[in-house]
């Protein structure tokens, strides 16, 4: 039975294929299983842990389902105020101009309460990299109407599906902020394959790489899944996710050294 | 007291002292009647003297939230508001108290409620001494009297926002905020470096060392036990502050019959009251808290039973006066005089009072 | 000593700045004072007043509502604070634009034709040092020196050059003004 790897060989080191990063702690993730969030977390912190950050890092955790980020990522945290997660975000880079700081926040916190913080900031090319989940949905609060919610798509308080004309239409922030003159990196990723994570990986160092250059805001949208909320298998989730999600909130760079190159 | 005479508005003598105590970032939204101060400290450039940050945020909400992260990070910073802007300031500053973080909040209060009126009212006592955000904390709260008062309690509030980690506020008007009288300047002072702030403040969010756990502000708890005690811890931290931190000022007290419990601006105009009273022959004294949480209940208490009667001053409908009548002796009338709206009270008319209230009767 | 004084008109008559120079010249002696305007839109263009505290001791209330000496600049002004002057105290005023000068029998009235003076000397912006040196010839509360002083201490250093004319001013006021009717 040669062929057969024991439980001995695995942990040695050469054999070794993948390991987790220290900057993710061992505490167990909150999220619903086949949630991207933790994926998202990994890469973020994995980019940090690369390029030895750790002990410059602030992050920022918002209100919403990543609201205990801080009790997953490995470096010091704040935990804002519903929406204000870029308010404590300037302060703290401005205050402290040669840390590396980033806010996490979901579409709730970024795109509806925190509107405001977030236009405001990227308008005055804070020099922090946001890194926004939008999973079209209030997971935390159990599967609310998000600002980013799809036109028919069924909600707890869309319960027949967003109807625009009285309900909104979902709301691009992305597109929005890359036309500000105060960010410079702005793109929109996803985490739903490995090839997808592998990219999205890469702009998430793009974006704390350029926030050493203090050139202005890095902002990366990262589409999610959210099984629980949609109310359907991560499988299906993440099909659903490609089948609707995509077409709306296309992926790819939205603006790259401060040009946009994509109509918005 | 420092030695550099300088003549200015209450609001510029706050800014000139954030100055000088070394003040690492002030962010603030503009209102009336404190605009002064951070046009002030623009003009001033203090980021080229001392590296201060200024800057003006879009919103109160927004300047709140940004005292949240630079506290955090265990640096000097404030804001200074108006009334309607406290009351965006209030969810920011509950999540400050939860999170234990120092700061200065300077209210510049105005008339209410609503837009209400620029001209100064005395109608936020309730909102910065009970609560104003959600859960249970308190606020330290010190009342200047004067343009002097409003640049030394820079320093004083500072010290105590530190030692408690607890936000302070300085509660004033947009009378102090606008009179101009002397102020004594300090030195200045040097603000701390990252080594000094990781020395003294190790709970500071400055980047995680191999030597430490990683640091984290919030004011989250899920756990409802945890979190209880979390909660005793903070009250037994105020507490502690009662037992220490209580600042008042008694004039003419030692033969008063009767006593005018005012601060801020009121207690200035009392002060006319008083010296018009005891021309006439009513002894009159004043007795102004300066710290208006933790009230000064045990000094009023003893003073409150040597008394023929107490009248609360107050731009206000009746805030104060409910301190002043649960911490003096039943025996003892307590009333209240009380202008609303922006309006003023006279001199004459608090006289009138003490005359026709208690003298008379 | 204790000298509590209003000095009202429109804004944009140096109301104001006249009274900052008041207070300046005060600390220049030693003495306490206060100095609280009237703010808000009142300011943009409509009347403005502050109430100026020089005194011996601990000044109490800055806002006032009765004073030792009115300066009364606009009818408006007039209208509002002549009530305010205490008995046997001082009102002077600008007769230009006046309509309805004071009537009360039981204070000292005093003129100073400075607008006039102003227009004439052709430097309108000196109008309230005029004024001040009226009330100065009056009420001797400062010395012209410690006014000068006062005034090194309240203009930013690039106006300095234009102290001699202010004292010039404060000069003519001094010579100017005239009593009308004396309590």
């Amino acid at each position: 039975m040669s062929d057969t790897i024991i439980k001995e060989q695995i942990f040695k080191p050469e054999n070794i294929v993948y390991k987790k990063t220290d900057l993710m702690t061992d505490n167990v993730l909150s999220y619903c299983p086949g949630c991207g969030h933790g994926t998202a977390h990994r890469i973020l912190m994995e980019v940090i842990d690369e390029m030895g950050l750790q002990s410059k890092t602030i992050g920022i955790a918002p209100v919403g389902c990543s609201v205990l980020a801080y009790e997953f990522m490995n470096v010091d945290m704040q935990q804002a105020a519903h929406g204000r997660a870029p308010a404590l975000a300037t302060a703290i880079k401005r205050l402290l101009p040669d840390k590396t700081v980033f806010s996490y926040q979901g579409d709730g916190d970024l795109a509806a309460i925190g509107t405001a913080e977030t236009i405001h900031a990227c308008n005055r090319g804070e020099n922090f990299t946001v890194i926004f989940v939008n999973n079209g949905i209030y997971g935390m609060t159990g599967g609310q109407m998000a600002p980013t919610t799809l036109e028919g798509m069924k909600s707890s308080t869309s319960p027949y599906g967003r109807d625009s004309q009285t309900m909104g239409h979902p709301l691009k922030m992305t597109e929005l902020v890359a036309q500000l003159p105060g960010t410079y990196y702005v793109t929109r990723q996803a985490v739903h394959t490995p090839a997808a994570v592998r990219k999205a990986k890469k702009a998430i160092r793009k974006a704390i790489e350029l926030q050493q250059q203090k050139v202005g805001m890095t902002f990366v949208e990262v589409v999610s899944n959210c099984n629980s909320g949609w109310k359907m298998t991560p499988v299906d989730s993440n099909k659903w996710m490609v089948e609707n999600m995509f077409p709306f909130y296309p992926l790819g760079d939205i603006k790259v050294d401060g040009k946009l190159v994509k109509e918005v | 007291m420092g030695k550099e005479l300088r003549l200015m508005k209450g609001n510029e003598a706050f800014a000139e002292a954030v100055i000088r105590d070394g003040a690492d970032g002030y962010f603030g939204y503009p209102i009336t009647p404190q605009s002064e101060v951070m046009e002030y400290l623009m003009v001033e450039k203090p980021y080229e003297k001392t590296g201060m940050v200024v800057l003006q945020a879009e919103s109160e909400v927004a300047a709140i939230n940004m005292l949240y992260g630079g506290a955090g990070c265990g640096k000097k910073v404030l804001t200074s508001s108006s009334s309607p802007g406290m009351s965006l300031m209030h969810e920011g500053i509950s999540y400050l108290a939860g999170s234990e973080l120092p700061c200065i909040i300077m209210d510049a209060m105005r008339g209410g409620p609503g837009l209400g009126t620029i001209q100064p009212g005395q109608a936020d006592y309730f909102q910065v001494t009970k609560g104003g955000g959600h859960g249970d904390y308190r606020l330290i709260v010190l009342a200047p009297a004067s343009v002097q008062e409003m640049y030394d309690f820079v320093e004083i509030s500072f010290d105590l926002a530190f030692k408690y980690r607890n936000p302070v506020i300085v509660l004033t008007d947009g009378a102090i905020g606008q009179m101009m009288e002397k102020v004594y300047i300090g030195e200045q002072k040097v603000r701390l470096t990252e080594e000094e702030i990781k020395e003294k403040y190790p709970w500071a969010t400055l980047g995680k060392t191999p030597d430490r756990e990683r640091n984290i502000i919030t004011s989250l708890d899920l756990d409802p036990y945890r979190h209880e005690r979390h909660n005793i811890k903070l009250q037994k931290k105020y507490k502690e502050i009662e037992k220490n931190e209580v600042r008042y000022e008694e004039l003419n007290c030692d033969d008063a019959d009767y006593i005018i419990v005012a601060y801020g601006t009121s207690a200035r105009i009392s002060q006319k009251a008083m010296d018009i009273a005891r021309e006439k022959g009513i002894k009159v004294g004043i007795f102004r808290p300066i710290s208006l949480w933790p009230f000064p209940k045990k000094a009023l208490r003893q003073l409150s039973e040597r008394v023929k009667g107490i009248l609360a001053v107050e731009m206000s409908a009746g805030q104060m006066v409910e301190d002043i009548r649960m911490h003096s002796v039943e025996t003892t009338p307590v009333e209240h005089y009380g202008r609303m709206g922006g309006v003023i009270p006279t001199p004459n008319e608090i006289v009138d009072i003490i005359e026709n209230t208690f003298v008379k009767s | 000593m204790t000298e509590e004084i209003i000095i009202a008109g429109f804004g944009g008559q140096g109301v104001l700045s006249m009274g900052k120079i008041l207070a300046y010249s005060g600390i220049m002696q030693d003495q306490e004072v206060s100095w609280m305007p009237s703010y808000g839109p009142e300011m943009r263009g409509g009347t403005a007043n502050v109430t100026v505290i020089i005194s011996d001791e601990r000044i109490s209330s800055p806002i006032l509502t009765h004073f030792d000496t009115a300066i009364i600049l606009n009818q408006q002004s007039m209208d509002k604070f002549e009530e305010s002057v205490k008995p046997g105290g001082l009102l002077i005023y600008d007769p230009n634009g006046i309509s309805n000068p004071p009537s009360r029998k039981d204070i000292n009235i005093y003129k100073v034709e400075a607008s006039k003076e102003a227009a004439a000397m052709g430097f309108r912006k000196i109008f309230n040092m005029i004024v001040l040196g009226g009330y100065l010839k009056v009420k001797p509360i400062v010395i012209l020196e410690n006014v000068i002083k006062g005034l090194k201490k309240s203009l930013p250093e690039r106006y300095h050059h234009l102290i001699p004319d202010n004292e010039r001013a404060i000069t003519k006021g001094m010579e100017i003004v005239e009593a009308v009717q004396t309590a």
